[in-house]
């Protein structure tokens, strides 16, 4: 194992190609994910920058930064960003990409092609909602609720519509590609019971957005004609009904949040295993348990339109449903928890995310509940406790876990270390800013702040809460900002990073930072459980130091 | 041939179940005309239903594959778009009920 | 490069259709496979998102939409489906010639399917114009009284000839209501037709692959996973026939 910097650079993705054809038409699943990464990021930024100026409006109680209707586009265009550009591709498009086709033994995806294609119809879904955003942007709420978002707004409602419907096929061609590659490219021994747990929340990932996406579709275009052509199918003076349009958005949009956490729980699987030297509690009940998000995920939509209209007997239905769908998450917390228990516990940067997200992702999954009991529903529903909620799972949860991820995996993506130090301190950066932020809005939410109300002067003693939700999100965006400088600074700065700077199990750590193109030089045979701890030894030098 | 090949579906039999479509279509189209009550419907989806099934099972071949994985994707899907019908259903059926 | 992997490397340049990280074409084949039923299994969801709206709308005002699919003409719908059902009987045969190795009975069999293809999209088109004419397509000019005049019996309109207030909210009513039917009824033939046209195009392409004898018996993979796609587009309709065309023919309503 090389200590020393290599005089000769040996081949590697990276290095095997030069110039913007050979990455702009690759069809490597590392460098797609390279792509995805650079563009993800690019979006990011933009929701942040809606993020900003819903926070610096809410200052104040006066609606004195933006007017009623510039708000409303930016609490839209903040959500649609967010979830469709950023948190949906985020993990599956970048991590997935790069990190599934190695950890079965693969060479690459089962269809390398499609994996570009998905990639540049997610580029062409952004550069429409860019030109969307430009032209005036859109109002209707990120959930483009009928009949305002169809008959009543006047702002680009089609174009975000059309924008967001493209980038549902980038999502069901990668959900596709990751299904195929795991029932069909798995090296020799590899059994599913070998997997690590990354590859099963991959899967149960790629099966939502297979199953549900195309719900989505259908349900844009349908608005969309109804716009254009005036049809009335969502229209209440017309006989339609407006709430048929929540029942089929919410079909796949509340998949569409697990679609967002699995990806980041595969990550936890990761960490914490490697990070306590210890195999995960519970393997087969962790892998199943990603399999009953995916299924139970899909049977609990209607909690979103409790107030909506919907039948009292339909909302028991769903209220009931949507306390099953706890289950499988919490034994994962558990399963995670256990895992640590008796480990070799150490608090790298990734560990660091690791506790994050497990403590934050247990608040907002327990703020779920509170959510989805009907009669605590009637008074938070539509109210900062549903944002603060979904920002724990999504952000304290989610983002985290990325983070976590991309500092997991940083060394085998570039083959440099990141700053230990730097790392560190930005993720307690990112906890404290995320908890400042966030955790006001639940009290805010249980006082009665209605959520997208760009005026809060009838009840000016929201101001103080409000004022220290700003303050933490200045910190959090400072928290992002630093891992995005390090990162950069470490392609140039940072030490080489041996083959397995964690001591990790996985097929991934058994080639070189970074891997060769066709990733492994010859075919892996799998002999092995998957997080085989015991008998794993500590890497030489511990990367864990400053 | 080689194992590549795959299952040869005689042509006979791409016949008949050309022929047994094309009747079933006819058949449909004409029972539809009779009195049935609430049964017009569902004979109509049975009808329906057998024609898809004889188009998957010989037409895409889904009798002839050792494929376990593509019987699974078809029955998951219908199985998921059930779901939503069915659960859509509990709203509508149910309002204005109380 | 060691030596296993030049040898697998020479190996995959003896067999230009199988690509570098598939280890055989059984591997490949099945891969693209899989991933075309998956596709297919979405497709069954885009579907089904309007069969939902659909489903709820006719439980909600099911004469609106009996009396609406009366308008549709029967024959012609009849015969389109059998149509489909030919260009589907073709496609099952053209994989069986090129499992045979037949390249011009390929070819000739694609032909047809195309053949039958355009002249199914070329009746929708038909049918649309006669909607069009009938003041049948939601707002362009969209009038329901024919429907209302020739479903007096199952509008309960009859009865109602003795209250004229009543009257004209049941007439404002089937109007509306039989504009969803047709919205959802161009929504759905829409989207099979935009499918037709884009199976139309992906088989244009496997002509000419075939004619240039680009599938043996052991390669013609493009061929099998475009044809599990026709055969889909065929039950798509398969069900929208009833569904939109037999709502309720019984005679004397």
């Amino acid at each position: 194992m090389a200590t020393a910097a290599v005089t000769t650079e040996k081949k590697n993705y990276l290095n095997a190609e030069y110039g913007i054809r050979s990455w702009l038409f690759t069809t490597d699943h590392k460098r797609i994910a390279l792509l995805y990464l650079v563009s993800i990021t690019a979006f990011f930024f933009i929701g942040g920058f809606f993020a900003l100026l819903i926070r610096l409006e809410l200052l104040t109680p006066a609606g004195d930064l933006l007017t009623a209707d510039m708000y409303n586009k930016a609490f839209t265009m903040h959500g649609q960003v967010m979830v469709f550009f950023f948190l949906i591709p985020s993990i599956p498009a970048v991590l997935g990409n790069f990190l599934v086709p190695m950890m079965i033994g693969a060479k690459d995806l089962a269809l390398p092609r499609i994996n570009l294609i998905s990639w540049y119809i997610y580029i062409i879904a952004g550069i429409l909602y860019l030109h969307c955003i430009a032209t005036g942007g859109v109002d209707t709420g990120w959930t483009f609720y009928t009949p305002y978002s169809t008959m009543f707004s006047n702002t680009r409602v089609i174009e975000a519509g059309l924008a967001i419907f493209i980038s549902g096929f980038s999502s069901i061609l990668t959900g596709l590609n990751f299904v195929v590659t795991i029932h069909r490219m798995r090296a020799p021994g590899m059994t599913w019971s070998r997997l690590p747990l990354f590859v099963w929340s991959h899967y149960a990932t790629s099966i939502i957005m297979l199953l549900g996406t195309p719900v989505i579709a259908i349900t844009l275009i349908l608005v969309v004609l109804e716009r254009t052509l005036n049809l009335g199918i969502f229209d209440p003076t017309r006989g339609g009904d407006p709430v048929l349009f929540q029942h089929l958005f919410w079909f796949y949009s509340h998949p569409a949040v697990y679609i967002m956490i699995l990806p980041s729980m595969a990550v936890i699987s990761e960490i914490v295993p490697c990070f306590s030297r210890k195999r995960v509690f519970g393997y087969n009940f962790v892998a199943m348990s990603s399999i009953a998000i995916a299924a139970i995920g899909f049977i609990v939509w209607a909690h979103h339109m409790f107030v909506a209209g919907i039948s009292l007997y339909s909302a028991l239905v769903f209220s009931f449903l949507s306390f099953l769908v706890a289950v499988p998450s919490a034994i994962k917390v558990f399963n995670w928890t256990a895992t640590m228990y008796k480990g070799s516990v150490s608090f790298s940067t990734p560990m660091l995310y690791a506790f994050g997200f497990i403590g934050l992702f247990t608040i907002g999954g327990l703020t779920g509940l509170f959510l989805a009991t009907l009669g605590v529903d009637i008074h938070v529903h539509d109210t900062y406790f549903v944002i603060a909620h979904f920002h724990y799972v999504m952000v304290g949860g989610a983002v985290m876990g990325y983070l976590g991820g991309m500092h997991f995996w940083w060394p085998k993506i570039s083959g440099r270390m990141y700053p230990e130090g730097w790392g560190r301190f930005s993720a307690m950066i990112v906890f404290l800013g995320f908890n400042l932020t966030f955790f006001p809005q639940f009290i805010l939410g249980y006082l009665g702040m209605p959520r997208r109300y760009w005026d809060y002067s009838h009840m000016p003693e929201w101001q103080g809460l409000n004022v220290l939700s700003t303050a933490g999100a200045s910190f959090l965006a400072v928290g992002y900002l630093l891992p995005m400088a390090y990162f950069l600074w470490s392609l140039r700065y940072g030490k080489i990073a041996p083959d397995n700077p964690w001591g990790a199990t996985g097929l991934e750590w058994r080639t070189s930072s970074p891997p060769p193109t066709f990733n492994f030089e010859e075919t892996p045979i799998v002999t092995w459980e998957a997080y085989e701890y015991e008998s794993m030894p500590l890497p030489e030098e511990v990367t864990l130091e400053r | 041939m080689s194992e590549h090949t795959g299952h040869i579906v005689p042509s006979r039999l791409n016949w008949l179940v050309f022929f047994i479509l094309i009747a079933a279509t006819f058949l449909t189209a004409w029972i539809a005309t009779i009195d049935l009550g609430p049964f017009n419907t569902v004979v109509a989806l049975v009808i329906a239903t057998c024609k898809a099934s004889i188009v998957v099972l010989i037409f895409m071949q889904v009798k002839y594959t050792s494929e376990k994985m593509t019987k699974a994707v078809l029955l998951f899907a219908i199985a998921w778009l059930i779901l939503l019908l069915f659960l859509s259903l509990t709203d509508y059926s149910s309002r204005f009920a109380g | 490069m060691s030596d296993s992997s030049v040898a697998e490397h020479t190996e995959h340049a003896d067999r230009p259709e199988l690509r570098h990280h598939f280890a055989d074409e059984q591997q490949q084949r099945n891969a693209a496979a899989l991933g075309m039923w998956w596709f297919l299994g979405t497709e069954i969801m885009f579907f089904g998102g309007m069969f939902c709206a659909y489903l709820i709308y006719r439980l909600k005002y099911f004469p609106e939409f009996a009396a609406a699919s009366r308008s549709l003409d029967l024959k012609v719908g009849t015969l389109n489906t059998a149509v489909l059902i030919c260009s589907s009987l073709t496609v099952a045969q053209a994989v069986r010639a090129a499992q045979m190795g037949k390249r011009m009975l390929q070819v000739k069999l694609l032909l047809a399917t195309l053949f039958f293809g355009l002249v199914f999209l070329g009746v929708k088109a038909y049918e649309w114009e006669n909607k069009y004419k009938e003041h049948h397509i939601p707002t362009f000019d969209f009038n329901a009284k024919d429907l209302m005049r020739d479903n007096q019996h199952l509008f309960g309109l009859d009865k109602l000839q003795n209250d004229p207030h009543a009257l004209q909210v049941r007439e404002a009513e089937i109007q509306q209501h039989s504009q969803i039917f047709f919205a959802l009824y161009f929504a759905l033939t829409g989207m099979h037709a935009i499918h037709m046209i884009v199976g139309v195009g992906v088989f244009s392409v496997i002509t000419w692959m075939a004619w240039k004898g680009r599938f043996t018996p052991e390669y013609h993979t493009p061929l099998e996973i475009a044809g599990l796609y026709w055969h889909f587009v065929d039950i798509v309709w398969i069900y929208l026939f009833p569904l939109l065309y037999l709502i309720d023919r019984r005679p004397g309503a």
